[in-house]
């Protein structure tokens, strides 16, 4: 059974949240992925604003294909989480709720989740075609130079997700495994 | 002497890029399938399902199944009896990706330098290795290498001692560590022996394999089996959520090696393990 949950999130909507929980999201969410990132805490460092409130806003760690016509966007599935992680700590002190992407996420990201009250979710890596579908508009908000990495303010519909790290750090990768190792 | 025209080969390298981003092969579309009637873990089987019910999309919709549509990696197999003509090979097989990725809405995921990082904006250049055999055929593999699971393979430097246990130990713990992020079920290559870009091509070529033909060794046929086995009761499962389906096949390649070496490399390839065959 999914549980049906509204983007942006807010303090509470994200202390519901726990780790396995199936989520079917709804409303923004923004893209942004490596060479977004990295331009994002450049801004930072010159004392700049974001080209986005990311107030309560979810982080969606995608690069999708190009569009073909009649299609909103071409195949977009989750990249690899980690790399974004020596970005996250700092987007999560500044009002970063939630993030999709996939895969392990390191100690200090869980810390300043913890602290900040964030979730992360997982989608299912290499159902691109399938996720797709569930996104309903697109548009670049900034770096569109960057082509794939440009940051887009999607509007998502029933987007399929679990839980994987709740704010309180439960990690779903880990009791998940637990539990069929081995035996 | 045999003929073959650039053009021929850029047509045909364009049609083997966009076919193996929209059609999973059944080989890992029956693997996906079986997966999903043993897996045991019900999060795990509403993975599997996803993965069949984007398979089916792709395919029937005409775009890629993932959206990391990968760096183009081409195995050649070059006839010494056969003469190109038009231009050169190289060319043709990155011209032949150039227009395979802008025609099929494939993703541009390729950067100039590795430091500089910016996008060619045309998915080249392509990885392209040449093997010169005898005979007048040409046989060029496709194979779209994501980066999720290419960043999650490893090679390493055994000592002979190590010995066959030390090899196993090592394909183990690389997928242990990998853990969810190279999307599984995943396909383990190896490569066993050589140098250390032997060992590494071996790897590759051996997770582009079909997961239907095991090695003709029976020694190493036997390894495979076993490694999956055990890869299969790391618990990680489809998507790692959890579940008995890490891997759908471990692929192993050896070569000779030196008498003071024993190298191991392990490529690994993600569940949308997309590779095409070409032979003219």
């Amino acid at each position: 059974m999914s549980i049906y949950i509204n983007s942006p999130l807010n303090e509470d909507s994200v202390k519901e949240l726990k780790a396995g929980d199936v989520v079917s999201i709804t409303g923004t969410v923004y893209t942004a992925r490596d060479a977004a990132h990295k331009r994002m805490i450049a801004i930072l460092d010159e004392g700049k604003k974001l080209p986005f409130d990311i107030q309560n806003q979810i982080l969606y760690y995608v690069g999708p294909c190009p569009a073909k016509e009649g299609q909103v966007i071409g195949s977009a599935g989750p990249t690899t989480s980690y790399r974004m992680d020596a970005y996250t700590p700092r987007l999560l002190d500044l009002g970063l709720k939630g993030m999709i992407g996939k895969g392990m996420r390191g100690s200090d990201v869980i810390d300043s989740m913890k602290k900040n009250n964030a979730v992360y979710f997982a989608a299912v890596g290499g159902a691109a075609a399938l996720i797709s579908k569930s996104i309903i508009s697109e548009e670049i908000v900034a770096f569109e130079d960057l082509g794939t990495e440009a940051i887009r303010r999607l509007y998502v519909k029933n987007f399929p997700a679990v839980v994987i790290i709740d704010c309180e750090g439960n990690n779903l990768y880990e009791t998940g495994r637990l539990e069929y190792e081995k035996g | 002497m045999k003929t073959i025209s650039v053009d021929k080969i850029i047509e045909e390298v364009e049609g083997v890029c966009i076919k193996a981003n929209y059609c999973l092969g059944s080989d890992v579309f029956d693997a996906l399938n079986n997966a999903l009637d043993t897996e045991e873990s019900q999060v795990g089987k509403n993975v599997l399902t996803q993965l069949i019910e984007n398979a089916q999309i792709a395919k029937d919709e005409g775009m890629a199944m993932c959206q990391d549509t990968g760096m183009a990696v081409f195995f050649v197999e070059l006839g010494q009896e056969v003469n190109i003509v038009g231009g050169s090979l190289t060319d043709a097989i990155n011209e032949g990706v150039r227009r395979g990725y802008k025609k099929g809405f494939l993703r541009n995921s390729v950067v100039s330098d590795p430091l500089k990082r910016i996008n060619t904006n045309d998915n080249t250049p392509a990885i392209i290795h040449y093997d010169i055999i005898e005979g007048d055929t040409l046989t060029i593999t496709y194979g779209a290498k994501g980066f999720g699971s290419e960043n999650m393979s490893a090679l390493k430097m055994l000592k002979p001692s190590d010995g066959v246990q030390g090899v196993k130990k090592f394909v183990v713990e690389t997928v242990s560590n990998a853990g969810p992020n190279p999307c599984p079920p995943i396909i383990v290559g190896v490569g066993i022996g050589g140098t250390m870009e032997k060992a590494s091509i071996m790897a590759k070529k051996a997770a582009l394999r079909p997961l239907n033909i095991q090695s003709n060794n029976e020694d190493i046929k036997s390894m495979e089996e076993e490694l999956l086995a055990k890869i299969n009761k790391l618990g990680i499962g489809p998507a790692g959520l959890g579940g008995r389906n890490t891997a759908l096949a471990v692929n192993i390649e050896t070569f000779a090696t030196h008498i003071a070496g024993l190298p191991v490399a392990v490529n690994i390839n993600c569940h949308a393990s997309r590779h095409g065959v070409i032979r003219l």
